[in-house]
C-alpha cells in the first residue's frame, strides 16, 4: 500500500537525478527515462483510482496515524478519492503526450526541461491526492515555480519574459494571500490537516462572516491559478510564450487543478457552515462563472495567435465548470468532471497541434501562415474535430458533461445557464473552425476585423530537425488524445455522479481521514438533489450551438463577400465590445495585481452583502 | 485576554500586505517590484508568528532547563516559516533573474514598459 | 500616473481593509483549540524521538513531506534561474575572462581580503555546527545552508571572480545539488525496506543530547544543508556571471 505516495515521490527523485546527471545522459536516454516516470506515475494513478471506489485511501506519510484515543492528526495525509486519484490520472497522461511530442526534436537545454516538467509532474499530483492545507500550498508554489521555470524557457526572447514576470507575479501574490486564509483556519481550529478542520468548524461555528473572508482568502490563489475574471490577465501572456509541451499542460490540467483545489477546500473545509453561507458561495461562483465564460469567450474570437486564442478558450471553459461547479449538486459536478476531463483531453490535442504548426511552418498566426497550411490537411481535420469537441458536441465528453449541467440549471430553474453555454461554446469553437478555416482550407481572403488589435507575436520555432515533414511523435499523440475525448465519457458518466456524491460528503472523506465512525463525522449542507433524467433534453441547444459556430466562423471568414451586409453589421456589432475591453489586457503587471486587488475585495464584500 | 501585542501583531501583518501590494501595483523599477514581494512574504511570517504565540511560555527547546513536555510557543508555525523564509528567497530569485534578463533586452526595468505582447 | 490602476487599487484595498477586520478580529483573543497542535508536538516530540528541537522535528519528521516539497521549490527555483540567466559557452568563457581581469571586482586591499579570507574557515565551521545541531538547539539544514553560502560570497568579496571560480567547480556543485534533494527523497525511501509509509523515521533513535539523536532528522538535516547551501552557491555564480558580463561589455 505505499504506492499511494509514489506519484509524487517518483518523479522527484527522478527529477533531482536527472537534473544532477544529465551531462553525462545522452538526450534519447533523457526521452526515455522521463517517458518512463510519466508512464509509471499514470499506471499507478489509475490503479489508485479503481482502489479508492468504495471509500478513500488515507495514507499517512511518515506514519503518523492519529492515535485512537485522540484521533488528532499530528502528520499529513494523502486522501485518495476517486476525483483526486482520476485528476492525477489527467496530469500524468498529459506530461506522457507532452513528452512523447517533445521527443528528440524539442530544444532542451541539457537535462533542465526533463528535471523541471518531472517536478512539475509531481507538483501536481500532489495536489491531487493531499489531506493537508499547507501541504496543498506547498504543493500549489511548487507548480508556480516549475512553471514560472518552464515558461521563461526561451528568455532570449523579450515577449517570453514578460509572460514568466506576468506569471510569476500575480500567482505569488495570490499564494500569499491563500496563505494568510490558512493562517485564518490554523488559529480558529489548531490544525492543518483538512479533514481535521473542517470537522471542527463545523462544531465550534465562529460566525459567518469570518467564513466567509477565510474561504475567500484560502481559494484566492487557486481563483488566480484558475484564471477567473478578475484574475485572469496573466494566462494568455503566459501561454503565448511557454514552449508548447509546457501549453499542454498549462491548459490542459493546471488551470483546472485549481478549480479542484477550490471544491475540496469547499466541501472538505466549509461544508458544515451555516446555510447563507453556502447560498453566497453559490452567487458570488455564478456571477464569476458566467463574467469567466464571457469575457474568454470574448477575447478568444479577437486573437490571431492560436496559443492565446487556445489560452482565452481554456479561460472560458474554466467559467463554464465554475457554473457547473455553482449548482451545488452531485449530478452537476460529476458533469463538471466530465467536462473537465474531456476538455483536457482536447485542449492538449489542440495545442499538440499549434506545436506542429509551430515546427512545420515557423508561425502560428492565423494571418502569416496564411495558406500555407494547405500542405497538412489532415492536421486541420484534427482541429476542426477539436472545434467539434470544444462546443460541446457528442461524441466528446464536453457534450455528456456539459448536458448534465445544463439539464441540473434547468431543475433549478436557472434559465440564463442554456444561452451563456450557447454563446461562449459557440464563440470559441467558432474562433478555431476560423484559424482552421483560413490557414488550412484557404477560406477567407480578407482579414477580420474583429482581430484588429490582437497582439502580432513573432515566435522562435521550438524545435530542430527537418522541417518539411511533420513527424509522428507529434500527431500520433493529438489524434489518441481526441479518439480518447470521444470515448472516456462512455464509462465514467454514471460512476462520475456516484463518486460526486462521495466528494461531495464531508461524512465518508471525515470518517475515512480521521478515523472515527460516520455518525461522529460533521455532516454536509442540504444539498440540491434533483435528478438530471427529470428534465427536458438538451438537443435543441445542441443544434443551436452548431448552428452558431458555423455562423460566427464564417462571420470571421468571409468579411468581404457581398451577401453579407447584414451579417458585417453583427461583425461591427461583436466587435465593438472588444475594442472597448481589450486595453484592459495592457500587459502591464501592475494592472494585473490591482485588478487582483479589486477583484478580491469586490467578491469579499459583495459575500458579506449576501450574508445578511 | 486579548492584548496590545495581538492587536498589533494582526495590524502588522495587514498593513505590511497592503503596503506590499501597493508596492508592486505602483512599482517603476523591478527590483523594486521583487522587494514589494518580499514584504508581502514577511505579511505572512508575522502573521503566522503571532498567531503561534503563546504569553509567557518559552520556546519550543527543551534542554538548558526546560522540562521536555513542558507548555511551550507552537512550534508548528516557526517551522513552517523557517522553511518558507529560505524558500521563498530562491523564488524571489527567480524572480530577479527575469529582471535581470529584461534589463538584458530592454536596456531598461521599468514594469510599465514590459508589455510587448498587449490585447 | 496610471490614474485608473490606482482608482482599482484604492478601492481593493479598503475592501481589503473590511476584510481584515472581519477576519481577524474573532481572533483576537487566545482559545484552547488553537494549541491542540503545538501541545500535541511539545508534549510528544522528547518522548518519541529523542530530539530537544521540537521545531527541527516538526520540520524533518511529523511534516517532513512539506519539507520535502519547499526544498524541491528551492531546487526549481534555482534550476529556473539558472535556466534564465544561462549563456553559450563560447561566449561566456571569453567574455568572463576579459571582463574578470578588466575590472576591479570591489577594490578590495591586500590587507582586507586576507581578512575576509580568514572570515572563512569560521564561517564554514559555524554553518556545518548549525546545520548537525539542528536537532538539539535552533538551527537545521536551512538555516545552516544559507550561512554555509555566504562562505562562498566572503570568497567572492575578498579575492574575486576568477579565484571563486577556481575554488568552486559548478559542475561540482551542480551535482552536490543534486544529492542534497535526492537524497532527501532516497532517506524518505528508506522506509519503504521496512514496509513502512513514506519518510517513516525508521534508523535508531539514539541517545538524547547527541548529535546522532533523531533517526533519520539528523541525516535529512544534512542533505538539505547541502542542497540549500549549493543552491545558493549556484544562484551566487549565476547572478556574478551576468553581472559581470554586463560590465564587461560596457
Amino acid at each position: 500500500m505505499q504506492m499511494a505516495a509514489l506519484p509524487v515521490v517518483i518523479p522527484l527523485i527522478v527529477a533531482a537525478f536527472l537534473a544532477g546527471a544529465g551531462d553525462f545522459l545522452h538526450r534519447r536516454a533523457l526521452d526515455v527515462i522521463a517517458l518512463a516516470t510519466s508512464a509509471s506515475v499514470l499506471g499507478i494513478c489509475i490503479d489508485l483510482l479503481s482502489l479508492s471506489r468504495r471509500a478513500p485511501i488515507v495514507y499517512w506519510l511518515g506514519g503518523w496515524q492519529p492515535s485512537p484515543q485522540s484521533h488528532f492528526p499530528v502528520g499529513i495525509c494523502f486522501a485518495i478519492d476517486p476525483f483526486g486519484a482520476g485528476l492525477a490520472a489527467l496530469v500524468s497522461l498529459l506530461v506522457l503526450a507532452a513528452f512523447t511530442f517533445s521527443w528528440s526534436y524539442f530544444e532542451s537545454i541539457k537535462s533542465l526541461y526533463h528535471a523541471l516538467m518531472l517536478a512539475f509532474l509531481a507538483a501536481m499530483c500532489g495536489l491531487c491526492l493531499t489531506g493537508d492545507l499547507f501541504n496543498l500550498f506547498v504543493w500549489f508554489e511548487l507548480m508556480t515555480a516549475a512553471g514560472v521555470a518552464l515558461c521563461g524557457y526561451k528568455s532570449e526572447e523579450s515577449q517570453s519574459l514578460q509572460g514568466a514576470l506576468n506569471f510569476a507575479v500575480t500567482n505569488t501574490i495570490a499564494a500569499f494571500l491563500s496563505l494568510a486564509g490558512i493562517a485564518l483556519l490554523y488559529a480558529e481550529t489548531g490544525s492543518l490537516n483538512m479533514a481535521e478542520v473542517g470537522s471542527t468548524l463545523a462544531t465550534s461555528s465562529p460566525g459567518t462572516p469570518f467564513l466567509a473572508v477565510a474561504f475567500l482568502f484560502v481559494v484566492a490563489g487557486f481563483l488566480v491559478k484558475s484564471a477567473c475574471f478578475p484574475f485572469h490577465f496573466w494566462l494568455a501572456d503566459a501561454h503565448a510564450v511557454a514552449p508548447t509541451p509546457v501549453c499542454i499542460l498549462f491548459s490542459g490540467v493546471m488551470v483546472e487543478l485549481g478549480l479542484y483545489a477550490v471544491a475540496r477546500i469547499y466541501w472538505v473545509i466549509f461544508a458544515g457552515s451555516p446555510q447563507q453561507l453556502h447560498h453566497g458561495v453559490r452567487t458570488i461562483f455564478m456571477i464569476m462563472g458566467a463574467l469567466t465564460a464571457l469575457l474568454g469567450a470574448l477575447f478568444c474570437y479577437g486573437q490571431r495567435h492560436l496559443k492565446r486564442l487556445l489560452a482565452f478558450s481554456t479561460m472560458s471553459h474554466l467559467g463554464l465548470m465554475l457554473l457547473g461547479f455553482a449548482l451545488l449538486a452531485p449530478a452537476a459536478l460529476g458533469g463538471t468532471a466530465i467536462y473537465l476531463l474531456g476538455h483536457g483531453l482536447i485542449k492538449a490535442s489542440l495545442f499538440i497541434g499549434a506545436g506542429i504548426l509551430l515546427h512545420r511552418f515557423g508561425s502560428v498566426d492565423e494571418y502569416d501562415i496564411g495558406r500555407t497550411g494547405r500542405h497538412a490537411i489532415p492536421i486541420g481535420l484534427m482541429m476542426i474535430l477539436g472545434a467539434w469537441g470544444l462546443a460541446g458536441l457528442p461524441p466528446f465528453a464536453t457534450y455528456f458533461g456539459e448536458d448534465q449541467m445544463e439539464r441540473i440549471a434547468a431543475a433549478q430553474h436557472l434559465g440564463w445557464y442554456p444561452p451563456i453555454f450557447i454563446v461562449v461554446e459557440a464563440m470559441t469553437a467558432a474562433a478555431v473552425l476560423r484559424f482552421t478555416g483560413r490557414v488550412f482550407f484557404d477560406l477567407g481572403h480578407a482579414r477580420s476585423n474583429v482581430t484588429s488589435g490582437a497582439p502580432h507575436i513573432h515566435m522562435k520555432v521550438e524545435t530542430h530537425g527537418k522541417h518539411s515533414r511533420v513527424p509522428a511523435f507529434m500527431w500520433i499523440p493529438m489524434a489518441l488524445l481526441l479518439v480518447g475525448a470521444m470515448l472516456v465519457a462512455f464509462p465514467l458518466r454514471h460512476p462520475a455522479e456516484h463518486y460526486a456524491r462521495q466528494f461531495q460528503n464531508p461524512k465518508i472523506y471525515g470518517s475515512a481521514v480521521l478515523q472515527i465512525t460516520q455518525s461522529q463525522a460533521a455532516a454536509g449542507p442540504k444539498l440540491h438533489d434533483e435528478n438530471p433524467d427529470e428534465s427536458p433534453s438538451t438537443f435543441w441547444s445542441r443544434i443551436a450551438v452548431l448552428l452558431a459556430m458555423l455562423g460566427v466562423a464564417s462571420l470571421g471568414l468571409f468579411t468581404r463577400s457581398r451577401v453579407a451586409s447584414l451579417p458585417k453589421v453583427l461583425a461591427i456589432a461583436a466587435s465593438a465590445p472588444l475594442r472597448f475591453l481589450r486595453p484592459l489586457q495592457s500587459g502591464r503587471v501592475g494592472d494585473y495585481v490591482a485588478w487582483f486587488a479589486f477583484g478580491i475585495a469586490a467578491y469579499g464584500a459583495a459575500m458579506l452583502l449576501l450574508l445578511r | 485576554m486579548a492584548n496590545a501585542f495581538t492587536y498589533a501583531g494582526y495590524a502588522t501583518a495587514a498593513w505590511l500586505f497592503l503596503i506590499g501590494l501597493y508596492g508592486v501595483v505602483t512599482s517603476r523599477h523591478l527590483v523594486h517590484l521583487c522587494l514589494s514581494l518580499t514584504v508581502i512574504q514577511a505579511s505572512t511570517y508575522v502573521l503566522f508568528t503571532v498567531i503561534g504565540y503563546r504569553q509567557g511560555l518559552p520556546a519550543p527547546i527543551f534542554t538548558d532547563g526546560i522540562k521536555p513536555g513542558a507548555a511551550a510557543v507552537d512550534p508548528v508555525v516557526q517551522a513552517l516559516m523557517l522553511t518558507d523564509i529560505v524558500v521563498e528567497a530562491t523564488v524571489v530569485a527567480l524572480l530577479l533573474a527575469i529582471t535581470v534578463r529584461i534589463h538584458r533586452r530592454a536596456g531598461t526595468a521599468d514594469p510599465n514598459s514590459v508589455n510587448i505582447m498587449q490585447g | 500616473m496610471h490614474r485608473p490602476r490606482l482608482v482599482l487599487f484604492f478601492a481593493g484595498a479598503m475592501g481589503f481593509v473590511c476584510l481584515f477586520v472581519f477576519g481577524f478580529t474573532p481572533l483576537r483573543h487566545p482559545r484552547d483549540i488553537r494549541n491542540r497542535y503545538a501541545q500535541q508536538i511539545n508534549t510528544r516530540t522528547f518522548a518519541e524521538r529523542n530530539i530537544t528541537d521540537a521545531v527541527s522535528a516538526v520540520n524533518f519528521d511529523y511534516r517532513g513531506f512539506d519539507t520535502l516539497g519547499e526544498e524541491f521549490i528551492l531546487f526549481v527555483s534555482v534550476l529556473g534561474s539558472l535556466l534564465l540567466l544561462r549563456m553559450e559557452a563560447e561566449r561566456k568563457e571569453g567574455i568572463l575572462m576579459d571582463a574578470a581581469e578588466r575590472s576591479r571586482d570591489l577594490g578590495a586591499s591586500d590587507a582586507m581580503g586576507l581578512w575576509i579570507l580568514a572570515m572563512v574557515a569560521p564561517k564554514l565551521v559555524f554553518g556545518i555546527y548549525i546545520v548537525t545541531h539542528g536537532q538539539l538547539t535552533p538551527g537545521g539544514g536551512f538555516q545552516g545552508g544559507v550561512i554555509l553560502a555566504t562562505a562562498a560570497l566572503i570568497i567572492y568579496c575578498g579575492k574575486g571572480f576568477p579565484i571563486f571560480r577556481k575554488m568552486l567547480s559548478h559542475s561540482a556543485i551542480e551535482i552536490l545539488e543534486a544529492l542534497g534533494a535526492g537524497g532527501f527523497v532516497a532517506i524518505g525511501m528508506l522506509a519503504f525496506l521496512w514496509h513502512r509509509p513514506f519518510l517513516t523515521n525508521v534508523l535508531p533513535l539514539g541517545k538524547a543530547h547527541e548529535l546522532t539523536s533523531g533517526g533519520t532528522i539528523a541525516l535529512i538535516s544534512l542533505a538539505t544543508g547541502l542542497e540549500v547551501s549549493a543552491g545558493f552557491v549556484l544562484l551566487l555564480y549565476a547572478f556574478l556571471q551576468e553581472t559581470l558580463t554586463e560590465r564587461g561589455e560596457d
